[in-house]
């Protein structure tokens, strides 16, 4: 299998009027054609803004992708006309937001919505488009789409939205799908339909998945390749089965241990393990590696020299100074 | 030996749909249909259950922030309802509530010093110094410094933020606290320190919880006793270890089934029914998972199960466990 995408040393940054953030600081990360790279952080650790820096949807200004490539079947999306990303940008990688509630408009019937992006990408005719939108409603599990395809937003469910949200950004077969948070705002049932569906697809069109979330058990089941992200920075790279059974970075180590077990029942003693103290404030990051205020293994380099991002097993990273 | 808290008898919260203007007959809405429980003290009951079950209009209806369509609640023995004036106010001290949303349900406007403090103001305990004194005690309590006293709930983090809430809802020293979803909002390593958090609580003042959650790993970690709702009902309700190891109830097993492990081995074969849930709209007489359980029978199309015991405290509505 090819690659697919390769990010390459990408920074983006963003002005503030309390100083530059570096949202995303130097990542490098690699996505096989037909692989699901999981990206897992907690709120502001630069996952959302990774995704906007790969489709070029980061908000100019403030924010700013100041160096690196994301190269795309060998091209560089970074040096690209404007012209030339829009016609990548929802036909050969296509994203589908965290909220279905507040990312379809609500003033446009469905089958408007995905038939403009058809029309757009593929050329085809009004009701060549209608069709194709149908056609991609029943693929992604929808009763009745000719019914759908009249409607509006608000007159669906959270979960029927959200699957008009993969059918629009699986209908011009992207090569690549980024998928922020895509069951965050879904009940549990309906969160399996849809990470079932969402792996039922890839296997049938052969796209690859950029799957972005918080929730470690969604990684552990959809994702065959995790990148742990921690104030815009990657600081753990691994396939999942090596991420779960030795996870190296401290901090790794320790969203594990900080999440309650579904298997084991807790008593009135039984506490959780925590990480101590936050994340710190994306604009005074301390010098040296960015968890050393959080880590158990705190040691003097830690808080001289900042860590790269190395191999340490075979095709697991780490960044991190003990290893 | 264990005492009844809060007894809820047969509780129905029905919400009227407003629909044409001239048409006869309004629909309503069935948010809670008939639901009796019973809360001991010092437990914490975790209560489950998917969006628009009702969970949190039960909630409402326990902090008597709504009335209900028909029931009761006994407080103590006392049926909240019939409550006013004085004994009302007192009971409001006696049952405090923590919410989800720790950005929504702060006064932008006020410290946290003065939200912490609002409820003894209210209820006209100690004087002025007394009470920074006591604003002080608490803050130290759930692990905020005094220093941050005088500080907007702008300059706090989301899990800074939702200990102010906490720190508001026990400084009246209630017997009762009302969780609904108080680590949902939040990151999953500052989740572990407020769920620590509230352990510790419960064991220092040796507080009751009724713990809302659609977390079913969280709800598994922190409570005594669970039950299940679904549409407006609870469907099961069992001691911790005994539900997780042997639910009854098709809905239960079909929930227990969809949360993701995090074990990349262990991939969970579900047992997930095609299609949405939709409202009941089933009309009476019908078990309201009949649509979508796997395992229905004629009954059920017939009869509605009602919530029975199956042995050792373990309920549940289900004909085919009868």
């Amino acid at each position: 299998m090819g690659m697919l995408l390769e990010i390459k040393d990408l920074s983006t940054y963003f002005n503030t009027e309390y100083g530059v953030v570096k949202a995303v600081d130097r990542v490098d990360l690699a996505i096989d054609e037909g692989d699901t790279l999981g990206v897992v952080g907690e709120s502001g650790c630069g996952k959302t803004v990774l995704a906007l820096s790969i489709m070029r949807l980061i908000p100019s200004p403030p924010g700013k992708i100041v160096s690196g490539s994301v190269v795309f079947n060998r091209v560089d999306l970074l040096k690209l006309d404007n012209g030339n990303m829009r016609r990548i940008r929802g036909k050969d990688i296509s994203m589908v937001f965290q909220e279905p509630m507040t990312s379809l408009n609500p003033v446009l019937r469905i089958g408007d919505q995905i038939t403009e992006i058809i029309r757009l990408h593929m050329g085809l005719g009004r009701r060549e488009a209608v069709n194709r939108a149908m056609e991609m409603l029943s693929l992604v599990g929808m009763p009745s789409p000719e019914t759908i395809v009249r409607n509006y937003p608000h007159q669906l469910s959270g979960g029927m939205r959200q699957r008009v949200m993969i059918a629009m950004a699986l209908c011009c077969s992207p090569k690549l799908m980024l998928a922020d948070e895509p069951t965050t705002a879904l009940d549990v049932t309906i969160q399996a339909q849809i990470l079932e569906l969402i792996g039922k697809l890839k296997k049938d069109t052969g796209a690859a998945v950029i799957l972005i979330t918080h929730d470690l058990g969604v990684i552990a089941e959809a994702a065959e390749h995790v990148a742990v992200m921690y104030t815009g920075q990657v600081v753990e790279y691994a396939s999942v089965e090596s991420l779960f059974s030795r996870p190296l970075h401290p901090y790794t180590v320790g969203l594990m241990e900080s999440i309650p077990k579904i298997d084991a029942a807790g008593g009135r003693d039984e506490y959780l393990k925590v990480i101590p103290g936050m994340v710190p404030s994306l604009h005074n990051l301390p010098q040296g590696c960015t968890f050393q205020d959080r880590c158990p293994h705190t040691m003097q380099i830690c808080r001289e020299e900042e860590p790269q991002l190395k191999e340490h097993l075979p095709g697991h990273k780490v960044h991190c100074w003990l290893y | 030996m264990k005492t009844v808290l809060i007894d809820i008898q047969g509780i129905k919260k029905y919400y009227k749909v407003r629909g044409e203007i001239l048409a006869r007959e309004r629909a309503s809405v069935k948010a809670i249909d008939g639901v009796s429980l019973r809360i001991y003290r010092g437990e914490t009951l975790g209560l489950v259950g998917e969006s628009g079950c009702g969970k949190s209009t039960l909630a409402r209806l326990i902090l008597r922030l709504d009335l209900p369509t028909e029931g009761n609640i006994l407080f103590e023995g006392e049926d909240i309802f019939k409550l006013s004036g004085t004994d009302l106010k007192g009971y409001r001290k006696k049952v405090q509530i923590i919410f989800q949303d720790p950005y929504a349900s702060l006064n932008p406007r006020r410290t946290a010093g003065s939200t912490i403090g609002e409820p003894l103001l209210i209820n006209d305990i100690n004087d002025p110094k007394g009470r920074a004194l006591e604003v002080a005690r608490i803050m130290d309590i759930v692990g905020l410094t005094r220093e941050q006293r005088d500080r907007y709930p702008h300059e706090f983090s989301g899990g800074q933020r939702q200990r102010i809430g906490i720190a508001r809802a026990i400084i009246l020293k209630p017997q009762l606290i009302v969780a609904d979803e108080p680590v949902s909002a939040l990151d999953v390593s500052i989740q572990a320190q407020i769920l620590n958090l509230l352990k510790d609580l419960q064991k220092e003042f040796n507080l009751t919880y009724m713990f809302i959650s659609h977390d079913l790993s969280v709800v598994r970690h922190v409570s005594d006793r669970i039950a299940v709702m679904h549409f407006g009902k609870i469907v099961e309700l069992a001691d911790n270890q005994e539900l997780y190891e042997r639910p009854l109830h098709p809905y239960t097993i079909e929930l227990l089934s969809a949360v993701p492990v995090t074990d990349p081995g262990r991939k969970r074969r579900r047992l997930m029914q095609e299609g949405e849930i939709t409202g009941t709209g089933d009309g009476p007489g019908r078990c309201t998972f009949y649509r979508r359980c796997p395992a229905r029978l004629e009954i059920c199309n017939k009869n509605e199960p009602v919530l029975k015991d199956r042995g050792e405290g373990h309920f549940v509505a289900c004909h085919r466990e009868g």
